[in-house]
């Protein structure tokens, strides 16, 4: 494989880690404050389907991202009624979701646009575009260092570098301010803050809103930047595969990136299979590839390389003593 | 004390979420521009106007039955099994290897045989998330959400590879004559008229109902369903009592996975005769609604079944004679889910403060 490949390989891998990323730190928000989230999966799939119908509509990728959030929201929205107010259990709560939006995005689509359960094809304004970042092709013809600014870290779309960003800002919410601190307190122990006087509903239903704007953020990206409109089912389990990366991380903002950009990297692999046969001299199961992050969860949730602990009050109800 | 009877909580609360569920539904049909009173008389007419939408209806409600009672005995054990998609699948795997390996002289034995093998396929693949639960605490839900995804790959596998039948299509073979099982079509045929002409359903069904009654007796009538309803309310207490919570995971899993792989008798030897990809179709998923709408009650599933059964049969219909897409099967499904599940307690609480009023009421004038 010689290095022009090898960039090739490496964006792609950044792109496709993108919304992996930003829908991991989505549950780590969540999961950190106490709530299970397996409906991120539908998030991404409402909030991609919004924010492509209404690019579509009105011609502004913006608008669409902002309407993609506001379903991914309205969702989170129904997981906190849920499993917040009304006490259920939060896996059932995140499964409804996941169908909710697996069957409200093709019926309202097909209703809305009749193609079968598609939006049009976006184009211009309707998309978010790569943006080259400054001196990218002055560089270019740097040795080393050039291809790389050139191919690799300039010439994406703008919602890369946002979800790139999320990752620091994310280990700095949580782990330097006093919110921080507290969403993670009552993902530990509810009954510590509510002593201490704060709310534990507020807490909880401020981390699910900002798993939803994440979540949106993602599926906007998947229908508006990586591909240029909404198709049916178009999240194909990403979501899972981000609730796998959070486990691998084991709940840390700086691993979430690493396990993302892992798996971002199968998946870059799973769709360049010429490439892994010329690498290691034999073919490679694609099939192998998609699966192997679950696996590799399975293996980490097994013991068998460190262990991974959910935060202690993960999935329970809190009850104030009456 | 209870502040609610039990017929409240076995039929009001199920029949109020399903009402809500209804409504919304309505709502989505009139907001996509369809009138809701005609799409559900279309549907009643096609699942129920007719004994071949009555075998269709009755098809997909024994594939339910066998996820639903599978979610049931997990739920009973405090389990969430989520992997019913990928037991089926795996238990498909079984059925073809059986079928197609193995020359049965009888459709007879050949249902048992593939039964048999179904389960343990189902079984073994409910294993190992049981065991990581059981033994190393790993979520449960987490791992068998995995399993579902590696049980599709591990499926694709095989059927572009070693049981790939010559052609394009990544399916196997067809299965021979002899472990071709009797549609309805062939058990209620009486001279002139034919009921349940090109339906799919079939014997199998009744193997359902009598896995219904089957698994009742497990759980109320055994020790063994005893230790797992125990271990359900409270982990704790069933230590206390001696019951080892590695066995009851184990158990009720490897139960759980056996009743998910057995569908595969109905829909990949009753009535594709052959292994398909992505043969299951989400009837796994239903499971979990059906076990919550039945309030994993093996009766209730039934019950559940056979709505979940008319929703899938009319919903084709719909679909067929109106522009109302087959997802919106995946919307009511989803609602189901939502109401009876996750939303139990919008429900039940303000039931609970009507009750306990009520009694309120009738102890004062008595008093």
């Amino acid at each position: 494989m010689d290095f022009a490949t090898l960039l090739q390989m490496l964006d792609a891998t950044l792109r496709l880690a993108t919304p992996l990323l930003l829908a991991c730190l989505a549950g780590l928000f969540s999961e950190r404050a106490g709530i299970f989230d397996i409906g991120l999966e539908g998030k991404m799939l409402a909030a991609a389907f919004l924010s492509a119908a209404i690019a579509a509509v009105s011609g502004s990728v913006w608008l669409g991202l902002l309407a993609g959030i506001g379903a991914s929201v309205l969702l989170s929205a129904v997981h906190g009624l849920a499993s917040i107010t009304f006490r259920g259990n939060q896996l059932i709560s995140g499964v409804a979701i996941n169908f909710l939006a697996a069957g409200l995005t093709v019926v309202i689509a097909q209703s809305w646009f009749a193609q079968g359960g598609r939006t049009p094809q976006l184009t211009g304004d309707a998309r978010f575009n790569p943006i080259d970042l400054p001196f990218a092709e002055a560089l270019r013809d740097v040795p080393i260092f050039g291809p790389i600014y050139y191919e690799l870290i300039s010439g994406h779309t703008i919602l890369v570098y946002v979800a790139l960003l999320m990752v620091p800002l994310t280990w700095w919410i949580l782990f330097r301010t006093r919110f921080g601190l507290r969403l993670r307190a009552v993902g530990e122990n509810p009954a510590a803050v509510d002593t201490a006087g704060v709310s534990v509903i507020w807490l909880r239903f401020a981390a699910v809103g900002i798993c939803g704007i994440l979540c949106g953020i993602a599926g906007a990206y998947l229908a508006t930047a990586l591909q240029a409109g909404f198709v049916k089912d178009m999240s194909a389990g990403r979501g899972f595969i981000a609730l796998a990366a959070l486990i691998f991380a084991k709940w840390r903002p700086w691993y979430a990136l690493y396990a993302c950009l892992l798996f971002g990297f199968l998946q870059a692999m799973s769709l360049r299979s010429d490439v892994i046969e010329n690498v290691i001299g034999f073919q490679v199961n694609g099939q192998f590839l998609d699966v192997l992050p679950y696996i590799l969860t399975v293996v980490i949730l097994a013991g068998f390389v460190g262990k991974a602990i959910p935060p202690r009050a993960g999935g329970e109800p809190y009850v104030k003593e009456r | 004390m209870d502040v609610m009877p039990k017929w409240a909580d076995v039929i009001l609360i199920p029949l109020i979420s399903i009402l809500l569920a209804a409504i919304l539904s309505a709502l989505v049909i009139l907001a996509i521009g369809e009138n809701p009173w005609e799409a559900l008389k279309l549907m009643v007419d096609g699942a129920l106007g007719s004994t071949y939408g009555w075998g269709y209806t009755l098809y997909y409600a024994t594939n339910f039955i066998f996820t639903g009672l599978a979610v049931s005995i997990a739920f009973h054990a405090r389990l969430f099994n989520i992997g019913g998609e990928g037991q089926a699948l795996i238990g498909g795997l079984g059925v073809a290897i059986i079928c197609l390996f193995i020359p049965w002289p009888h459709w007879s034995l050949a249902l048992l045989g593939a039964a048999i093998g179904a389960a343990i396929f189902g079984a073994a693949w409910a294993a190992i998330p049981a065991f990581l639960q059981a033994k190393r605490g790993s979520h449960i839900v987490i791992t068998t959400i995995m399993f579902n995804f590696i049980a599709a790959a591990v499926l694709n596998y095989f059927l572009i590879g070693a049981l790939k039948a010559p052609g394009m299509e990544p399916a196997t073979a067809k299965f021979p004559e002899a472990t071709h099982l009797p549609s309805f079509q062939d058990m209620f045929n009486f001279g002139e008229t034919t009921f349940f002409r090109g339906a799919p359903a079939n014997i199998t069904f009744f193997v359902a109902l009598a896995a219904c009654v089957a698994l009742w007796a497990l759980i109320w009538k055994t020790r063994l369903g005893y230790e797992i309803r125990s271990f359900g309310h409270s982990e704790s207490a069933a230590k206390y009592a001696g019951i080892s919570p590695t066995k009851i995971i184990m158990v009720a899993m490897l139960i759980s996975g056996a009743l998910a792989g057995m569908m595969a008798i109905n829909n990949v030897q009753g009535e594709a005769e052959r292994l398909v990809l992505n043969a299951v179709e989400g009837a796994g998923f239903i499971g979990i609604a059906v076990a919550l709408m039945g309030r994993s009650h093996p009766f209730g599933v039934l019950l559940a079944a056979l709505l979940f059964g008319f929703l899938y049969q009319g919903g084709a219909e719909l679909a067929l004679w109106t522009s109302i897409p087959r997802e919106l099967i995946i919307v009511i499904q989803a609602l189901v889910i939502l109401f009876t599940g996750a939303l139990d307690n919008m429900v039940r609480m303000p039931l609970e403060r009507l009750f306990l009023s009520m009694r309120r009421a009738k102890n004062g004038r008595t008093v």
